[in-house]
């Protein structure tokens, strides 16, 4: 499939990301949004990775290029939980204080 | 013997420091002794120089150099020749006896004052020396200035008092106007000559253009108008009587005033290639000396007359130089330094016995009880009016005899304004002196002959105002001016005037026959029945001196003032200060404006981030497109 709808699918899917993360109100929606984000970036790697490999092994069969990038999707998937894992225990320490998981309550940090 | 040429400014020098910096702890004898003892050592030595200079002629030494620039060299060095040995007498030998004369004058004053004024007038003395001595104009100029401040610090000496402080203001202000020409013309010489050194400038002076010639004469002049006060600028020296009487005497007499006649005398070979600028030279003094007449006739005032008869007797020495007699207006100087000196210290005995009381409506029959001040005053008058054989007879002789082989015309006006100058001298001799007194009871009760120390110069003065005029006898009538001898290989381009005896003596006839018969009008009128309503009519006019101080404060003083709080409203207040203030304003505002950012909004701060991602990856892009792009623009 010709790299454009890759890029698309991607492009789309980190915009929801992101306004996802700017415009909901509870923090675990937002830290799935951003689960989204880190995800679309990793299909446009993967998709990268195909493309090279596709047009290098025209012209010789036995190469392993565009390895490197799938090799970089595994380590953001280890850095995605291993923040998803502290973030959750933030909300989760945040909950036991408040007891809401509303970003709005969190004015705190004003003064 | 010229090696102690530098004792000579040296020891007045030292002299101030000592008296400044330990007024607060020496003794009025100790500071009076230092003051008049350096001042008399300087003397001393100036009459071994004046001796040398005699037998030997003049020398030039040479200290180091004052300003070493690439191409301009100015050396700190000292002439003495025949014309600055003299000045050197008249000033160190004058100034002694006025600082005798101000140990008993100024004795009520305690003890830090006394020796803060003993440490300005020791500080004057040096800057004149300066002045006479100094090789190059730049020199003189350094005294010039030395003596504008000292002449400042000493009129507002009383400085508590705000109208004191007004006149020395006045004073210095009308001086620095005179020394901006001052500096233009030693600029002009530096621009052409390279050199301001006397030698060097009248030795190259066929160097020099025409226009060139007349500039730096008439911005010379210029200076010499501030600062010996002739018109435009003369009414600081009648305001400059709020000083004390002795400073009035040295400074507004002897000294300071002269300080043009020197530098116009020493550069007489620039004045007589210009026929501008002595034309100038002699119509200013002229008129000044007219005009100062005529409003001394009408004050009331002791030391204004007399300041006035100062300003009158300038413009005769300058109309002396503007005619070519460079020694009659150097001789004028000697004698006018001893019968003014004389004047204004017997001034200052009758201030001293009235306790302070200056009008000569309330004084009279003086006679009886300040008989040495009387005397010596009324042999001052008899000099001031060129009255044969005192001094001034022959010094003011000389002046109109070569005024009217230039120009009888000036001989005509100079006769009116002698006639004037013994009018109003008698008047005021009468007024004080004759007659019955005038003053209050208490008064009468302190009247006395005032201290030695005080009469001492009077009656030294009086001597040489008696017998100062014989250097200078012409040969009309039978002497040999060995004053003009003296003086003759410094003044090389005075004019030599032949003219036939019987004109001279019949000048001499008309003049002091002018003289007597003012006098003796004077006496008849003013001893019997004196003045004391306020004058009305012309004579109103005259006792206001001629509005010409009115004139000034609408002409000069208003404008500038106005100029002056504009700039201060408007310039300074909203231009600068709105500046300065308004990044002050603006930091804050600013400020302000990003603590907004700080609403704790969690979604905000997400906001900003993801805005700020967008616009590092927009100019990153490409290479860096956006970016190499933006520079470009710069």
């Amino acid at each position: 499939m010709p790299i454009q709808y890759y890029i698309i699918l991607s492009l789309a899917l980190f915009c929801i990301g992101i306004v996802g993360v700017l415009t909901r109100r509870n923090a675990i929606i937002i830290f799935m949004c951003v689960e989204l984000m880190l995800n679309a970036v990793n299909l446009l790697l993967v998709a990268f990775s195909k493309m090279h490999y596709g047009l290098a092994h025209v012209s010789n069969t036995a190469t392993t290029t565009g390895s490197e990038a799938q090799l970089f999707v595994f380590f953001i998937m280890v850095v995605a939980a291993a923040e998803v894992s502290v973030g959750l225990a933030i909300i989760v320490m945040m909950y036991r204080n408040v007891h809401s998981v509303d970003v709005n309550f969190l004015n705190r940090l004003k003064n | 013997m010229n090696q102690l040429a530098y004792l000579v400014p040296l020891l007045p020098l030292i002299g101030f420091l000592i008296n400044g910096l330990g007024r607060k702890s020496l003794s009025k004898s100790v500071i009076g002794f230092i003051g008049s003892g350096s001042v008399l050592l300087s003397f001393i030595i100036s009459i071994i120089l004046f001796v040398d200079v005699k037998n030997h002629g003049g020398a030039i030494t040479t200290y180091f150099n004052f300003i070493d620039a690439d191409k301009l060299i100015i050396p700190f060095a000292f002439q003495i020749d025949q014309l600055s040995s003299l000045f050197l007498l008249i000033i160190t030998g004058v100034g002694f006896l006025i600082h005798v004369y101000s140990t008993a004058y100024m004795h009520e004053e305690e003890p830090q004052h006394f020796g803060r004024y003993f440490a300005y007038l020791n500080l004057f003395i040096f800057s004149m020396l300066l002045l006479v001595m100094g090789a190059n104009y730049v020199i003189m100029f350094i005294g010039w200035e030395g003596v504008g401040l000292c002449s400042y610090l000493l009129i507002g000496f009383w400085f508590k008092n705000d109208n004191y402080n007004y006149a020395a203001k006045k004073a210095f202000i009308m001086n620095r106007i005179g020394d901006l020409g001052f500096l233009l013309a030693i600029f002009w010489m530096i621009a052409k000559l390279g050199t301001v050194s006397y030698g060097d400038v009248f030795a190259n002076v066929l160097k020099l253009s025409s226009t060139d010639i007349t500039v730096i004469t008439v911005l010379l002049f210029v200076g010499a108008m501030g600062k010996s006060a002739q018109i435009p600028l003369y009414t600081w020296l009648p305001d400059a009587m709020a000083g004390p009487t002795p400073v009035s005497a040295l400074i507004h007499a002897a000294t300071m005033v002269t300080a043009g006649i020197y530098m116009i005398a020493r550069s007489n070979a620039l004045y007589s290639l210009s026929e501008v600028a002595q034309h100038l030279v002699a119509v200013i003094g002229l008129v000044t000396a007219l005009f100062a007449a005529t409003i001394a006739i009408k004050q009331n005032d002791i030391k204004k007359v007399l300041a006035y008869s100062t300003v009158s007797q300038l413009g005769y020495m300058f109309l002396g130089l503007g005619v070519g007699a460079y020694t009659g207006a150097v001789f004028h100087v000697m004698t006018h330094a001893f019968f003014k000196a004389l004047l204004f210290l017997g001034a200052g005995s009758v201030i001293h016995a009235m306790h302070h009381e200056q009008d000569i409506r309330k004084m009279g029959g003086l006679k009886k009880y300040l008989p040495i001040t009387h005397i010596t005053f009324l042999i001052g008058c008899i000099a001031i009016s060129g009255i044969p054989p005192f001094s001034g007879f022959f010094s003011k002789d000389e002046i109109l005899a070569a005024a009217y082989a230039k120009n009888p015309v000036y001989w005509g006006i100079g006769v009116a304004t002698a006639a004037m100058t013994a009018f109003y001298m008698f008047r005021l001799y009468a007024t004080t002196f004759l007659g019955k007194f005038r003053g209050t009871h208490d008064q009468e009760h302190h009247l006395h002959e005032s201290p030695n120390a005080m009469t001492f110069p009077l009656l030294v003065l009086a001597l040489l105002s008696v017998i100062g005029g014989f250097v200078g006898v012409p040969e009309v009538l039978g002497g040999h001016h060995s004053l003009h001898e003296f003086l003759s290989p410094v003044l090389v381009t005075e004019v030599q005037h032949e003219s036939v005896h019987s004109t001279e003596y019949l000048l001499m006839g008309i003049s002091v026959a002018v003289a007597v018969i003012a006098i003796i009008f004077a006496i008849s009128k003013f001893s019997k029945k004196p003045q004391l309503e306020d004058a009305e009519g012309f004579g109103k006019v005259l006792e206001n001196k001629w509005y010409v101080d009115e004139l000034y404060d609408a002409i000069v003083v208003k404008p500038l003032g106005s100029i002056a709080s504009f700039f201060k409203n408007v310039v300074e207040k909203s231009g600068i200060d709105g500046a300065v203030n308004g990044v002050g304003k603006f930091v804050n505002y600013s400020s302000r404006q990003l603590r907004l950012l700080q609403n704790g909004q969690v979604g905000s701060y997400i906001l900003f981030m993801v805005l700020a991602i967008i616009v590092i990856v927009l100019i990153w892009v490409n290479d860096g497109y956006i970016y190499r792009f933006i520079i470009k623009l710069f």
